[in-house]
């Protein structure tokens, strides 16, 4: 057990799989003798040669079905998109050919795609984006989203483990601003079994990735009003923790939904939906979502700020369910 | 001035001996065009009578390409055959009867109901089903060959395309990374001159599509697809070079498309002139002309070996329409794969 920052995890849990499976391999821009973008394969291609951390073209296309193919031949590819953004790029790639090659023709498709996401360093529209929910639309492929160093490492192993296409977003901005203990040895992380990060009576939280400190902080205000809150880390959101979830509503029957992605569609919207299908009438509240708007996520600082959900709104927001 | 190498024709036996097939291996490439055809013209007439579902495509006048290349492919190669590429299932192995389980939407077809037509494919015979974004499969392609280079495998992967899909970007992303790698990939363009309506000149301006893979840093080959031993000489070629470290090639097939996009139409813009001048080039008579003048075949073989392909066929659809259709309960199966399914020769 040794203090790690989040990337950290990322990279041990990585280079660990590596190690001990030879059909592990890591394919991506800059990956190799530049370790990466965020350094996250800094020094793997010393240990584990050309190819096996293989530096591609800017393919986003070749990355993903290259993978796609070589998973189907036997590999356990770990991709890498230098920002989650572009893997517009490689849209197809994922939800034509890997999300669906299961169910049609038989075929498993083991494949780990790494998606460095999230804003909050004026990344702009294409280096900020979380577009998780699109992707857990797409019935076939699976989304996970550690908060925790803890979870980082483990999900990515389950992630290499799992025999379906993984997405495996990766929050930019927990690199290396959280730092936690992370267990030296091999280990998984459930792929679909949420986390109480903050056990509480009053109001549930539900959310994901880097929201998870956002939502954090706003329940420490809230403890000074008297209002106990309960945070429920999804860590994954294809598959999710539905029971978690309507377990956390029942039990506190107020629900704030809490997410970085923008709002119309976003994963909230499904949480939110089963919450008052299965849960109607535990509820003493409405339901409550607090998310990015729906514009493209913008450059300049103040825009920035006032585009990603910070503690004041989560602050407010949970103040209003909490005199309802 | 085209830079890629235009292939000779084939002529004698004794120059088809030296690319490795002997009179048996001929016979059964000839059986395995008929087998091709036969399966989508019995299909065709099955579509009109209201048993297959959904739309029903063709591969008419490509027979010899799809099946001289498949002809070529080692025991442990593997490609991913498109929609007029029917030859190399046959030629793999696949059985008639599954294909027309699959046509019906029957539960013993490869997809067992879940996908229809060509989307299809026998993993265990080394295929990879397609999809309809064309050419999303050729990346795939290029990732199996990375597999077998990672390993340092002796194996080969054949990803296919036509000159429609030459024009998206996943053929150039392939290409490229595979020539950057000097992957064990060969790349077959079946140019049949006609994607949908489209022509040609309307897909791409250069005067080959082989002459692309200079860009890419390897070699190019245009084929007369109709010419079956040529087909299976030049991909032979490249596949063995593939195998011995030698990068891909890229090689262009030229066609015809005898029929229309899928059945439902009718090609009325193709000039009526091209399709005589291309019916008088047909592939499969093409070739039974010349196993008779240079391969000795009689009436009484060739006699034989059509009433085989025929019973052949028959049997095969009535087995498919014995096939049941598949219980809805089925419906959500399969979307995720268990762990399990990893526990495979391909996967440990």
């Amino acid at each position: 057990m040794a203090e790690k920052t989040y990337l950290q995890a990322i990279s041990d849990g990585l280079r660990q799989e590596m190690r001990r499976d030879k059909r592990v391999f890591v394919i991506g821009e800059d990956v190799g003798v530049y370790g990466g973008a965020f350094k996250v394969t800094l020094g793997f291609q010393e240990e584990f040669g050309p190819w096996r951390v293989i530096d591609s073209p800017l393919s986003e296309t070749a990355i993903v079905g290259g993978c796609t193919g070589a998973a189907i031949m036997g590999m356990r590819p770990v991709a890498e998109m230098q920002f989650a953004d572009f893997i517009s790029c490689a849209w197809d790639q994922l939800v034509t050919v890997a999300a669906k090659q299961r169910y049609r023709a038989g075929t498993p498709v083991p494949i780990v795609v790494r998606l460095p996401s999230g804003g909050g360093f004026s990344g702009g529209p294409f280096h900020s984006q979380n577009p998780e929910s699109s992707f857990a639309h797409v019935p076939g492929l699976k989304c996970v989203c550690p908060a925790t160093p803890e979870d980082a490492k483990g999900l990515l192993v389950s992630a290499i483990e799992d025999p379906n296409p993984v997405l495996y977003f990766e929050h930019k901005h927990l690199y290396r601003r959280i730092k936690a203990e992370v267990p030296d040895e091999r280990y998984t992380t459930p792929i679909g079994k949420a986390r109480i990060h903050r056990e509480g009576d009053d109001v549930s939280v539900i959310t994901w990735g880097a929201m998870v400190y956002t939502a954090d902080e706003a329940a420490q205000h809230l403890e000074s009003d008297g209002v106990s809150v309960e945070i429920v880390d999804l860590r994954t959101v294809m598959p999710w923790d539905k029971a978690a979830v309507l377990e956390s509503a029942r039990k506190t029957s107020k629900v704030l939904v809490l997410h970085e992605d923008t709002h119309t569609g976003g994963f909230g919207a499904e949480i939110a939906a089963t919450i008052a299908e299965e849960a109607f009438e535990d509820l003493d509240a409405p339901i409550k979502r607090v998310t990015a708007p729906d514009t493209p996520v913008p450059f300049s600082p103040p825009l920035e700020k006032a585009f990603i959900p910070q503690v004041d709104d989560v602050v407010a927001g949970l103040r209003d369910l909490a005199e309802y | 001035m085209a830079i890629a190498r235009e292939a000779e024709p084939v002529g004698s036996l004794s120059e088809v001996r030296e690319a490795g097939l002997d009179r048996e291996d001929l016979l059964g490439i000839y059986r395995n065009m008929l087998i091709t055809r036969g399966i989508e013209e019995r299909g065709h007439i099955l579509y009109k009578q209201g048993k297959i579902p959904g739309s029903f495509y063709t591969g008419r006048g490509n027979e010899a390409s799809s099946v001289g290349v498949a002809t070529a492919l080692g025991p442990d190669d593997v490609g991913t055959p498109l929609h007029r590429d029917m030859g190399v299932h046959v030629t793999r192995g696949v059985e008639p009867w599954r294909i027309f389980a699959q046509y019906m939407g029957r539960a013993d077809g490869p997809t067992k109901g879940k996908d229809g037509n060509v989307h299809m494919a026998d993993s265990n015979l080394g295929l990879l089903a397609m999809v309809s974004h064309l050419p999303a499969m050729l990346p795939v392609a290029v990732g199996c060959a990375l597999a077998f280079r990672i390993r340092e495998e002796r194996r080969v992967a054949v990803g296919w395309f036509g000159e429609g899909a030459s024009a998206r970007g996943d053929s150039h992303e392939g290409m490229n990374l595979a020539g950057v790698r000097r992957l064990p990939v060969v790349f077959i363009c079946d140019n049949n001159q006609w994607a949908y309506s489209t022509p040609t000149h309307l897909q791409y301006a250069c005067e080959t599509l082989a002459d692309r893979a200079q860009a890419y840093g390897f070699e190019g080959v245009v084929v007369d697809g109709t010419d079956v031993l040529a087909v299976y000489r030049e991909a032979k070629r490249a596949i063995e070079k593939a195998r011995e470290g030698g990068g891909p090639t890229l090689i262009e097939s030229m066609t015809l498309r005898m029929e229309g996009h899928a059945v439902h139409d009718d090609a009325f813009y193709v000039p009526k002139e091209l399709f005589e001048e291309w019916a008088r080039r047909d592939p499969i008579e093409r070739f039974r002309s010349w196993l008779r003048d240079n391969a000795d075949l009689s009436d009484s073989e060739e006699d034989e070996i059509a009433a085989g392909v025929k019973r052949l066929l028959t049997d095969a659809i009535q087995r498919a329409e014995e096939s049941p259709l598949p219980d809805t309960s089925t419906l959500t199966d399969g979307v995720y794969a268990t762990p399990d399914e990893l526990d495979t020769p391909h996967h440990k």
